[in-house]
């Protein structure tokens, strides 16, 4: 049954954002790191309900872009618009609440080595939700376990898990508060092609289910082929190139052709 | 010339001045926010006690037998062996025993809290329960340093009881005491004005030992030697804090009790 409808899913590939209410938007954005420029003009227009693929090469300011979009880092100029708010204006009370929408898988998971996969899952139901009904809170751990496929290694500490598991318990507790927007930082590097693929997948089914407006850097062609309702691609601290995935798979550009040079 | 080279390093000293003093600030709101830890709290407390009260209990019953063995010779030239037990209580209770036990903390729990929290940064995990929109200040500083400040004392009074005890075991190796009487002794020998100004030391110590542990954990830089450098730079930097606060300790106390 829930195989089925990720199949269906996966097959499927009809844009979700009809209403085309924009969430994320980036503008002219600029930052660099002492005399390093990372990000040079960044542009990005993110709709509800849209799952974009940021493809670019290892250093070039991928996960600069998404830590702007959280407030880690704060942009030298340009405008970043989140829920049509300015990130960069917000105060310590509204950030809070905006990062509450805001699910970030990090790249190495970043699991709370000093506690179980169980209390890593629990941590943000209770210090953020602030759940206090321990059914609910049972519930929503066993459910998002069951989805990442990790539903017998609750009582693990990370330090026993796999790299594979520990992406996928990272995964887990980014998802568990349900989400608006996801933010997620090379999903699948690192994995066999299967996890991957489930993990692709269960991105995908995120989307669908709880209408999470996601972006996903990847290096993974695969992954961007399953999840992308749209493809960005960067290089030299701005975006070169827009569209669907097939579109790109296209393209004459020669940074663009580079990424899809191995898929038939 | 000269000044461009020395103006920077003032500007950085000054900056971490400043960013300490936000810290610290973060610190003491974070205490009332609502929502007080308090598990996490009474882990650190037990993890911190359990992890201390052997190194404490065996250095101040060391303490005790070699204060002993050093000032028999000088009293007893003196003619005053029967000042040993008061000799020995009052410089342990005043100042050896916080200041020795308070050392032995900063190597052991500031550094293991600067390397807990350092590689917690190092491997991103501060900042993910940050973006999660959870209070990291709340959960981890929190409950940090109102355990060492908590613990420092109680571990203090204990190594006080040992080191005393240790000094009756050595004072029996030459002379005959019973226990009661040495007890007696050492109990008429101390009164409030030594055992409490100690006591309010101890629990500054307390304070600098986790403030410092938690600060150098969440300002080390990032990479995996980093974690190194921050509980390396805490054991150091807190040491220093311990002395600085005896000294100034030292004069409050004086003008108040002993003028
Ligand atoms: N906090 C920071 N301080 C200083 N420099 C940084 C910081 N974060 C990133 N950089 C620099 O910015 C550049 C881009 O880093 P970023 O992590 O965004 O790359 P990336 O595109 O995500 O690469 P990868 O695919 O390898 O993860 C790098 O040169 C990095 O050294
Ligand atoms: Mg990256």
């Amino acid at each position: 049954m829930e195989e089925a409808t990720i199949k269906h899913q996966t097959e499927k590939k009809a844009p979700v954002h009809d209403k085309k209410e924009v969430v994320i938007e980036i503008k002219k954005l600029k930052k660099s790191f002492g005399t390093k420029q990372v990000l040079t003009n960044i542009n990005l227009t993110v709709h509800r309900g849209e799952n974009v693929v940021v493809l670019g090469k290892s250093g070039q300011g991928k996960s600069v872009t998404i830590q702007c979009i959280v407030g880690m880092l704060i942009p030298d100029s340009g405008t970043l618009k989140v829920f049509g708010e300015e990130v960069a204006e917000l105060n310590e009370k509204e950030l809070k609440e905006l990062r509450i929408k805001i699910g970030f898988l990090f790249q190495s998971g970043a699991l709370y080595d000093s506690m179980t996969v169980r209390e890593n899952l629990e941590f943000p139901l209770t210090r953020v939700l602030k759940l206090k009904d321990h059914a609910e809170i049972d519930k929503r751990v066993e459910d998002v376990l069951e989805s990442v496929g990790l539903a017998d290694a609750a009582d693990k500490m990370p330090s026993d898990l796999s790299g594979g598991m520990r992406k996928r318990a990272g995964l887990a507790r980014t998802l568990i508060v349900h989400p608006e927007i996801m933010l997620y930082d090379e999903p699948t590097t690192g994995l066999d092609p299967i996890t991957s693929r489930e993990i692709s997948e269960l991105i995908l089914n995120m989307q669908k289910k709880y209408k999470t407006t996601s972006i996903i850097i990847t290096h993974d062609m695969e992954c961007a082929r399953i999840t992308a309702d749209r493809v960005v691609i960067m290089n030299d601290g701005e975006y070169i190139e827009e569209g669907t995935f097939d579109t790109l798979h296209h393209s004459k550009n020669e940074i663009v052709k580079s990424f899809f040079k191995d898929i038939s | 010339m000269a000044e461009e080279i020395i103006i920077p390093g003032w500007k950085k000293w000054l900056e971490d001045i400043g960013e300490q003093v936000s810290f610290f600030t973060r610190f003491v709101k974070n205490i009332f926010v609502g929502g007080f830890e308090w598990s996490e709290f009474v882990r650190q407390c037990y993890e911190i006690g359990y992890r201390s009260f052997m190194l404490v209990g065996i250095t101040s019953f060391i303490m005790g037998v070699v204060l002993i063995l050093q000032l028999r010779p000088t009293l007893v030239a003196f003619g005053a062996a029967s000042m040993l037990p008061k000799t020995l209580s009052v410089s342990f209770v005043r100042e050896i025993g916080p200041v020795i036990i308070a050392i032995i903390c900063a190597g052991k729990i500031a550094s293991s809290i600067g390397a807990e929290l350092g590689s917690m940064k190092v491997t991103e995990q501060l900042d993910a329960m940050d973006v999660s929109g959870a209070n990291p200040l709340q959960y981890l500083v929190v409950t940090r340093i109102l355990a060492t400040t908590i613990m420092v004392p109680i571990l203090s009074v204990m190594g006080d009881v040992i080191g005393l005890f240790g000094g009756f075991l050595a004072l029996n190796l030459r002379d005959h005491m019973s226990l009661s009487l040495y007890a007696t002794k050492v109990l008429a020998s101390l009164d409030y004005t030594d055992f409490l100004p100690a006591f309010i030391k101890t629990i500054f110590f307390g304070l600098a030992i986790g403030f410092v542990g938690c600060y150098k954990g969440f300002h080390s830089a990032r990479g995996t030697e980093s974690v190194g450098l921050a509980a390396n730079s805490a054991v150091v930097t807190a040491s220093l804090w311990i002395f600085v606060i005896d000294a100034i300790a030292v004069q409050v106390t004086s003008l108040l009790f002993y003028k």
